[in-house]
């Protein structure tokens, strides 16, 4: 489902970082660890297609994201993977049901809200809809990024830290539901972090 | 949620900001908008009132005051001229001359001008009876639509006017009634603000009160033009010969009364009162105030006529379009500085636009890599930015346009008194479609920058930097 190969990156000439390769299958989910600076942010990037690499593959499915071109990229993206990042953000001027819904149509998708109020109860921050972002707390609001990386039902979810800003209750939670949520819709997950608490959790892990 | 949509919600989240962008522009629009509608409306009016007059003659003084008095009705007459003076240009039979309206004013009815003239004053303006008939004997009036309306006339009403132009209940001329006869249809010109009567009224008034043969005269004028009448009477001698000559008076009385009878459906008895009122050119020793000129083509002799007057006699000829060109020019000095005003305001409503989109941008840099994550292209952002100055410049110019025509509304009856006509907010110029244009440019220009920002967001690195 995806699969790297020789993937390299150098924001300098001298300065070259070099992946390894991994292929991950459908619905698998993976944690990958590695410390501060080793590059996670970066290749979670690469693997979003944020960032093109220097030389190397990475494939999705059946596509080869080198072999998209800007728009289609972008397409692409919004349609097949979701990502939750380390602080979530929004869009301040928009509820998080509209939020939702802008991630949908984005994506090219048809606004769902069926869906959306759904997928809102099943993270149980249902009663969310309507307000703002900056009402919600910092638990909520990462629910609410969950929310929106699955909204699209894509079959890639990145997340990047996306414990590492919570307490160890929050943490717990936020990564069963992504778990939990991955799972109920086949999503192959991948989590890129640094932290402790997570290790035990996941049997499939890469090291940086 | 539409790009549209998009980036509304984005304007109002920071309403203040918003609010400061959106007045500046609407003060802009505004200001311009107000300054073409007063413009058109001003010059619509002096226009529909040069009514195809090639040339006033009155008494000396200021041309510019004798237009405006005679033609406009906004400013006091200039003195009066003898009609022994005006002789030739009056007679019909004149090869030169379309059409002659002679004019005597200077009395009013609570504060609405009478004028004294012949019936053909209502064909320089197409005029046309709506109730009642025209005047056909002394002391008849025929009303202008607004100032029947403004003074509750209807036909049958009786009056009695005063000296001067402004009400003033201690020169009230007792013990003369006028009595309307007509109304007439509104016209959109100064005739809709006058009260007409023959010109026989305004001498029978003044003289039965003793105050001399007309009310805006003062004695010593009057004495010069006597005086003057001699020495040129031989240049007008074309004039004598046609006073002389009673077939021709019988002529002009038989014209007169042929344009009465097309003015008039309704009353047909009242053909007896019709002797009375003779031409004026039986009046030589009475005086007018003015006399409108329309020729009949424009030849050496019309060309030469205004210099001839003005040189050889004791009366001044001024040409309409030259003065009103000329008020144009005075006026135009105070518009030009309030447009470069405008445009100004408009200059720093569209920086306002500029410095709080480009602020905004810093703000959402995060939302806008966020957005690109989420699949939109960086052409969606570039569009969703300059989506919204336009907004801006949308709302600020439907504000603007109703600051300016709410005021206009507002401003229409203290206009009204000054200028003697009516404006109106309800209506728009093809010049406010060019100002949406101008207005979509601004916001345009203002977005432009910040939207290419938008669209260059480099979303790793500032995702990166969270």
């Amino acid at each position: 489902m995806l699969t790297t190969k020789q993937l390299q990156f150098s924001y300098t000439r001298n300065q070259v970082m070099n992946f390894p390769d991994f292929n991950l299958q459908k619905g698998e989910h993976w944690l990958l660890l590695g410390q501060s600076g080793s590059g996670k942010t970066t290749l979670l990037h690469l693997l979003g297609g944020l960032l093109s690499p220097s030389s190397g593959s990475i494939q999705i499915g059946t596509t080869e994201l080198g072999q998209l071109r800007a728009s289609a990229l972008d397409q692409f993206r919004g349609k097949n993977i979701g990502i939750v990042f380390q602080k979530s953000h929004f869009v301040r001027a928009l509820s998080i049901g509209e939020n939702l819904a802008l991630a949908q149509q984005l994506a090219g998708l048809k606004p769902n809200r069926e869906r959306i109020i759904e997928l809102l109860e099943r993270l149980n921050i249902g009663d969310k809809l309507r307000l703002k972002p900056d009402r919600l707390s910092i638990g909520e609001q990462q629910r609410a990024a969950i929310a929106r990386a699955l909204i699209n039902q894509a079959p890639i979810i990145l997340a990047d830290e996306p414990t590492s800003a919570l307490d160890d209750h929050n943490a717990t939670e936020v990564i069963n539901l992504l778990e939990e949520q991955a799972k109920a819709q086949g999503s192959t997950l991948l989590v890129v972090t640094h932290d402790k608490r997570l290790k035990d959790r996941f049997p499939n892990q890469i090291a940086l | 949620m539409t790009l549209l949509n998009l980036s509304w919600k984005n304007l109002s989240n920071k309403p203040l900001t918003m609010l400061l962008s959106l007045v500046l522009f609407a003060l802009g629009v505004g200001l311009i908008s107000f300054l073409l509608l007063v413009n058109h409306q001003i010059s619509e009016k002096f226009e529909k009132n040069l009514a195809g007059i090639d040339l006033v003659i009155g008494a000396k003084g200021s041309p510019l005051q004798l237009i405006l008095s005679s033609m406009y009705h906004i400013d006091a007459p200039t003195g009066n001229i003898p009609i022994k003076g005006v002789m030739p240009y009056l007679n019909p039979k004149n090869p030169f001359i379309k059409a002659a309206i002679p004019l005597s004013l200077g009395d009013s009815y609570r504060g609405y001008r009478i004028v004294g003239t012949t019936a053909n004053f209502l064909e320089l303006y197409q005029a046309k009876v709506r109730t009642g008939r025209s005047f056909k004997a002394v002391m008849e009036v025929l009303a202008g639509a607004t100032a029947a309306q403004e003074l509750g006339l209807k036909v049958g009403s009786t009056f009695q006017s005063s000296h001067g132009l402004i009400e003033d209940d201690n020169l009230v001329h007792e013990g003369h009634a006028f009595k309307v006869v007509g109304i007439m249809k509104p016209t959109g010109a100064s005739i809709d603000q006058l009260l007409l009567t023959p010109a026989q009224s305004i001498w029978e008034v003044h003289e039965h009160a003793g105050m001399g043969a007309a009310p805006a005269v003062e004695e010593p004028e009057e004495a010069e033009h006597e005086h003057n009448d001699e020495e040129h009477a031989a240049e007008d001698s074309i004039a004598e010969n046609h006073a002389e000559s009673t077939e021709q008076v019988n002529g002009i009385a038989l014209t007169n009364q042929e344009e009465d009878h097309q003015n008039d459906d309704e009353a047909p008895h009242d053909h007896a009162e019709e002797h009375h009122l003779k031409s004026i050119l039986e009046y030589p020793d009475k005086e007018i105030t003015a006399l409108l000129l329309q020729f009949n083509g424009h030849n050496i002799t019309t060309l030469n006529l205004q210099r001839m007057i003005n040189q050889n006699t004791s009366m001044q000829a001024a040409t309409p379009a030259i003065e009103i060109t000329r008020l144009y020019s005075l006026m135009g000095v105070g518009q030009d500085a309030l447009r470069w005003l405008a445009f100004i305001i408009m200059g720093v409503s569209g920086l306002s636009i500029f410095i709080s989109l480009f602020s905004s941008l810093r703000d959402r840099r995060y939302e806008l890599a966020l957005m690109r994550t989420m699949g939109a292209s960086p052409g969606k952002l570039f569009a969703m930015i300059i989506m919204e100055g336009l907004l801006l410049a949308v709302f600020g110019y439907i504000i603007g346009l109703l600051i300016s025509h709410g005021g206009m509304e507002l401003l229409a009856g203290e206009m009204k008194a000054a200028y003697r006509y009516t404006f109106t907010g309800r209506t728009f110029l093809i010049e406010e479609g060019y100002l949406l244009l101008g207005a979509l440019a601004v916001g345009f220009i203002a977005a432009v920058i910040p939207a290419i920002q938008a669209r260059n967001t480099d979303i790793s690195d500032t995702l990166a930097e969270g």
